[in-house]
């Protein structure tokens, strides 16, 4: 029995709760929805980034964010918007080996993406007050977690690959007879660079480059600007990635199906 | 509103176990006022923490249907007229008594955290600072250090040996504060982050975000921005070489980075009571096992006083060491 004039010792007991969790609201759905979406596009990017096929539609100059830069000599010309100064490469190697590492290490070590995960798929935890299943836990101290803090390089690399897929995006102003057109796929193509510019800009990483790491705003007023532009992004940036995973795997998608010919594109002019 | 049931957690170190309990509920009422009401009616002796009831002590943290909550905050409507509303302590911490657990972690903590230094050559008083550099901090004064977020906190919530290495997000708004902090003189904090407070443990899961009642973006403006200062000051070699270029790195140290760090095992003189501590005695406990608590038959106006009855307060100054070892 403790009685008020009991003195705090080390190591005392916790009290006596047995069960995991007492929460009575539906704190599985999260995880397990966010989980399943991953998961889809893991499979999906990973299944098309091998296809190594319909990834252009050269006659209106779409071509899929997931192969673009195309820079080596096996591409198909219309989707090198670059040139080719690569050679071709064996089939293990992807013609999108030039940008999938930047997009996918700048996602995997995305703030927002480390949390949906570690959460939907590592269990650490699975949600908020409910016991995870691991034994030991050292959180991002040691390898491979530590190197989590890379992301900032992720995020400039992928600035520049923004910055390409506008490129690409420019191009898709185009009829099939090499004038000005615009169609279905255009709108889609343009939606997911909106998106992925929301994502990028609304970044930790970009919003620390900018203006976060200063301890005197008072002392670079633009940055201090910039700063306060992206801390109103930022908010969302949860949103973005989830809504820029959907966008990329869409455009893609309509893409492919355009090029393989399961429908052709709606045509708004020419 | 009528009779809702409930269930609370009773016991102590010992071991304890969830009760069923009836009880009125009114219009308005929140979970702490149910708590009283069982105080008042069936359980004299059901041990609880409050003080402010308006969400601004903190002192009132509960777990509620496994929600580490305020529960002077939680009002009764948000919950179906016939759900069991369960009240359990906080799990994190010790355990003393039903819902009151023993929180010294925190204070363990906050102490080993170096205080603000102030700029050299600036007179208290003399400290000007601008409005925007000190917008960033501010949001972190808002915390009432109810500890809802060191208990929802993975890291140590579910492993108890953690704890000495992880101070825990109340700290991580706390260095962050600092660091951000116009006039702090501090160069190490960044440092003191990573190795001393265990910043990389954290893994950004927000939880603590989500139970903070304060509504603090403890994870977005604090412990990621913390991160990525971190990463400034080791990962980055564009940074590193900048520093080296312009002999930054020079300036660091200008604060010895040794002191102002205290820590957890080193002996602690705390407050000098200026007499031999009294000896722990128990309470008096009538034949039902309960302490004898209502007014009515007590025989004296109220619990026996911590510091033993013969303690005058205030403390004769002479005996009072607030001591620390920097000061
Ligand atoms: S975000 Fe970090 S500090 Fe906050 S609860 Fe999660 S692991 Fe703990
Ligand atoms: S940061 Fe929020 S949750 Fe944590 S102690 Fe302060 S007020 Fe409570
Ligand atoms: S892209 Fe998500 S935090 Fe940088
Ligand atoms: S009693 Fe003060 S916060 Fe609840």
């Amino acid at each position: 029995m403790t009685t008020t004039a009991m003195r705090p010792s080390k190591a005392r007991p916790r009290a006596a709760i047995a069960a995991k969790t007492l929460r009575t609201d539906k704190w599985r759905t999260p995880p397990l929805t966010i989980g399943a979406i991953l998961l889809l596009f893991i499979v999906y990017s990973t299944v098309r980034l091998f296809m190594g096929r319909y990834y252009v539609v050269g006659d209106y100059g779409y071509l899929t964010p997931l192969y673009s830069p195309c820079l080596f000599k096996d591409c198909v010309p219309a989707a090198s918007h670059f040139g080719q100064p690569l050679p071709a490469m064996p089939f293990f190697i992807p013609l999108g080996a030039i940008v999938f590492p930047v997009v996918a290490g700048f996602r995997l070590t995305c703030y927002y993406y480390r949390k949906a995960y570690y959460r939907s798929l590592w269990l650490s935890p699975q949600a908020c007050a409910v016991q995870e299943p691991h034994k030991k836990y050292t959180g991002e101290t040691r390898f491979p977690l530590i190197l989590q803090n890379s992301h900032r390089f992720f995020f400039y690399l992928a600035a520049v690959v923004l910055a390409i897929n506008v490129w690409d995006a420019l191009h898709t102003f185009r009829g099939a007879d090499g004038h000005f057109g615009m169609g279905l796929g255009t709108l889609i193509i343009w939606i997911n660079v909106l998106a992925l510019a929301g994502y990028t800009a609304s970044c930790h990483a970009c919003r620390h480059a900018f203006g976060g790491k200063l301890k005197h705003f008072s002392k670079h007023p633009l940055r201090y600007r910039m700063w306060v532009l992206i801390s109103k992004l930022n908010p969302k940036h949860g949103f973005y990635a989830m809504v820029s995973l959907w966008t990329v795997m869409a455009t893609d998608f309509y893409i492919m199906a355009v090029s393989a010919g399961w429908f052709s594109d709606l045509r708004f002019f020419n | 509103m009528g009779i809702r049931k409930f269930r609370v957690w009773r016991g102590d170190a010992a071991g304890g176990e969830l009760k069923h309990y009836e009880v009125e509920v009114n219009e308005g009422e929140v979970v702490l006022d149910i708590v009283h009401r069982l105080q008042a009616t069936q359980e004299p002796d059901l041990a609880c923490r409050w003080n402010c009831k308006a969400g601004k002590c903190g002192s009132c943290s509960v777990e509620i249907n496994g929600k580490p909550r305020l529960s002077c905050m939680t009002r009764m409507s948000t919950f179906e007229e016939d759900e069991t509303v369960t009240v359990t302590p906080i799990r994190t911490f010790p355990i003393i008594r039903d819902l009151v657990t023993d929180v010294a972690f925190n204070y363990t903590k906050a102490r080993e955290t170096p205080a603000f230094a102030p700029p050299e050559g600036v007179a208290p008083g003399d400290y000007r600072m601008q409005q925007i550099d000190v917008e960033r901090s501010q949001e972190f004064r808002k915390c009432i250090e109810c500890f809802l977020c060191q208990n929802v906190c993975h890291v140590i919530r579910d492993h108890e040996e953690n704890k000495p290495a992880f101070s825990g997000p109340r700290f991580f708004i706390r260095a962050a504060e600092l660091d951000m902090h116009p006039l702090d003189a501090r160069e190490d904090r960044k440092a003191y982050a990573q190795e001393d407070m265990g910043l990389g443990y954290c893994n950004i899961t927000k939880c603590c975000t989500e139970v903070c009642p304060e509504h603090i973006k403890i994870t977005d403006n604090a412990i990621i921005p913390m991160k990525e200062r971190v990463v400034d000051r080791k990962y980055d070699p564009l940074v590193w070489l900048g520093r080296k270029i312009f002999r930054r790195d020079q300036l660091e140290g200008a604060v010895d980075s040794s002191v102002g760090r205290v820590h957890a095992e080193e002996p602690h003189e705390g407050v000098h009571w200026g007499r031999p501590k009294p000896a722990p005695q128990a309470a008096a406990l009538g034949e039902d096992g309960h302490m004898d608590l209502t007014e009515l038959t007590f025989n004296r106006p109220a619990a026996a006083s911590p510091f033993g009855d013969d303690q005058e307060f205030p403390l004769p100054p002479e005996g009072l060491n607030y001591h620390h070892k920097d000061r």
